[in-house]
């Protein structure tokens, strides 16, 4: 096996997902094919080859500082579930 | 500092930088507005929307790396940081991890206790800021992202602190640069200088590292003191005691002087980096690199160094005048103009800070500017004033802003340096005390003073004093 039961539990805990028993096996069998195809590439020699970071071959692409308009509370706030004044309203967060 | 166990303390500093807009979006970045008024598809996170690079956060992170002697990577990447947390809309930072801007950087600092050292800078990398959360009564939390997406350098350290002394000198060193760079406003308190402390403790002589603990919400150098140093005796306690020390995060209360843990955060530092697809690589050229280098302006420890060696200042002096980049520059064109460093020098650290602060401003908008002190220090030099006399010209000159020249004129404060007029004043003098002139003639020496007092005293200051002298021992053989 490429990735045990824990490890999947361990990454939808990171992802914040819930999986019930049995989509928790389903999703173990499945990221271990995934995990397996992927490995054909680990038999390719890429020694000396530089890693790729980007598809695209291209480079600096900036911005120059320079201040545009916002959208406005109301539009930002427009897809928020809840909101309190100007702020998004959020379940309380202990620190 | 306690002595059971060598302490060993690395710094994460956060430097907001002072551009005018956000690091991926045009979004401005102003402190204190109505929040969220500052927000975008970008900084809000939303589907689909891009992040452009702000070319000014570059230039400013190059600006850094260079002045705390940083090589500049040729070739760097954005990473995103996957973590779940209200004030991160899109679920992920964009920062850099693997290939950051800068590397191998180090500073120079020294402290009363253990003297000068070399701190190790590991790496800078840029990296957006997250939002604001807002704690409140009920049971919900506010969030305001006009923060987010605020461009930051993180600046971490080797683990190369010994002492709390030493982790304050390397601080306040980096604050100074990083505003004599003019790269961020350094204001501690809201947040444009924020400092994250590794800090643990080993037996002395041991080569490898203890467990160390992540202290956090420092926001001044007290409170970073306070913090490493009630950190330090928690870890000898507990080690003294049979215990071990925990990885982990520890937040400092300011109002009790302790550090708490935060319990619960652990699993959240499996923060998955990968390259972000949205951002193309960075490619900074040499000639960029020697273009900001060339425009870097002359660094503390640059300046101590010239004011000691080639004007002849002690090194306490040269050290105020540069501590601030406004006071130094002040100072540097002072210079230019009255060719004396030690008076210069006298009168930025005396008179000019003396009624700065007296009237709470700041150095560049100080009334007696350069070119009018050189005046006044210049009619001291030719003894057209003296220096008490100069003080009051300076009051005159900051109120009214005309030459020393001139005010010298109208209020008549020419010096008397007519050798008549002196004397006829200390014939009358002599004529009013003459039992205390013939005890002054009889050996008494203190009644010297008393005579050239009383001369200062009827010419309301304007008389020579060196003049004064020189007359009283003629009169005294005569």
């Amino acid at each position: 096996m490429k990735i045990s039961r824990e490890e999947v539990e361990h990454v939808a805990r990171l992802a914040r997902l819930a999986l019930q028993p049995e989509e928790l096996e389903a999703m173990t069998g499945q990221m271990d094919a995934i995990l397996g195809y992927v490995d054909k590439l680990n038999e390719l020699d890429t020694e000396g080859i530089e890693p790729t970071a980007h598809a695209v071959p291209m480079e600096n692409a900036f911005r120059a500082d320079e201040v545009k308009p916002s959208i406005g509370i109301e539009r930002a706030q427009q897809n928020a579930p809840a909101t309190d004044g100007s702020c998004f309203k959020v379940p309380k967060v202990i620190e | 500092m306690d002595s059971r166990y060598e302490v060993v303390i690395g710094l994460e500093v956060h430097v907001q930088l002072t551009t005018k807009t956000k690091i991926f979006c045009g979004c401005s970045k102003d402190f204190g507005q109505e929040p969220n008024s500052q927000t975008c598809p970008v900084c809000l996170g939303l589907p689909g929307a891009l992040p452009v690079l702000n070319k000014q956060v570059v230039e400013y992170a190059i600006k850094t790396g260079l002045a705390t002697n940083h090589k500049i990577a040729p070739r760097s990447i954005f990473a995103r940081k996957n973590y779940f947390y209200p004030d991160l809309p899109k679920g992920y930072q964009i920062s850099q991890f693997e290939l950051p801007i800068c590397e191998h950087g180090w500073l120079n600092i020294e402290t009363e206790e253990m003297g000068k050292k070399k701190v190790g800078i590991t790496r800078i990398h840029m990296e957006e800021d997250a939002g604001k959360l807002i704690h409140s009564e009920g049971n919900s939390s506010a969030v305001d992202l006009n923060r987010a997406c605020t461009p930051l350098l993180e600046i971490v350290s080797e683990p190369d602190m010994r002492s709390a002394d030493e982790a304050i000198a390397y601080l306040k060193k980096l604050h100074q640069i990083v505003m004599y760079l003019g790269v961020c406003d350094g204001n501690m308190e809201e947040g444009s200088f924020r400092c994250d402390a590794n800090v643990s403790i080993r037996p002395w002589g041991q080569e490898e590292f203890g467990t160390r603990a992540e202290l956090k919400n420092l926001n001044s150098f007290r409170f970073i003191k306070q913090a490493i140093e009630y950190e330090v005796e928690r870890q000898a306690d507990l080690i003294d005691d049979g215990g071990k020390v925990v990885q982990e995060t520890r937040l400092f209360d300011p109002d009790s002087g302790v550090t708490r843990s935060m319990r619960g955060k652990e699993e959240a530092h499996d923060y998955r980096y990968f390259p972000d697809p949205d951002l193309v690589p960075l490619v900074v050229s040499d000639d960029w690199v020697e273009r900001v280098r060339g425009e870097l302006p002359e660094l503390p420890e640059a300046k101590v160094k010239r004011y000691t060696d080639e004007l002849g200042l002690s090194e306490y002096d040269a050290g105020v005048i540069s501590t601030e980049r406004s006071v130094a520059e002040y100072f540097d064109a002072l210079v230019k103009l009255h060719n004396n460093p030690k008076i210069c020098a006298n009168w930025v650290m005396g008179e000019v800070s003396r009624a700065l602060n007296d009237n709470g401003i700041a150095i560049a908008d100080c009334p007696v500017t350069p070119e009018l002190l050189a005046g006044i220090l210049d009619r001291i030099a030719d003894n057209t004033i003296s220096g008490k006399i100069a003080k009051t010209v300076f009051e005159e000159i900051w109120n009214s802003g005309k030459s020393a020249d001139q005010v010298i004129e109208e209020k008549g404060l020419k010096q008397v340096t007519d050798t008549g007029a002196i004397e006829t004043m200390l014939d009358e003098i002599i004529a009013a005390n003459q039992s205390q002139f013939e005890e002054l003639k009889g050996g008494k020496d203190k009644l010297m003073g008393f005579f050239v007092g009383q001369v200062m005293k009827a010419s309301k200051g304007k008389a020579n004093p060196g003049m004064v002298n020189q007359l009283m021992q003629k009169k005294l053989k005569g």
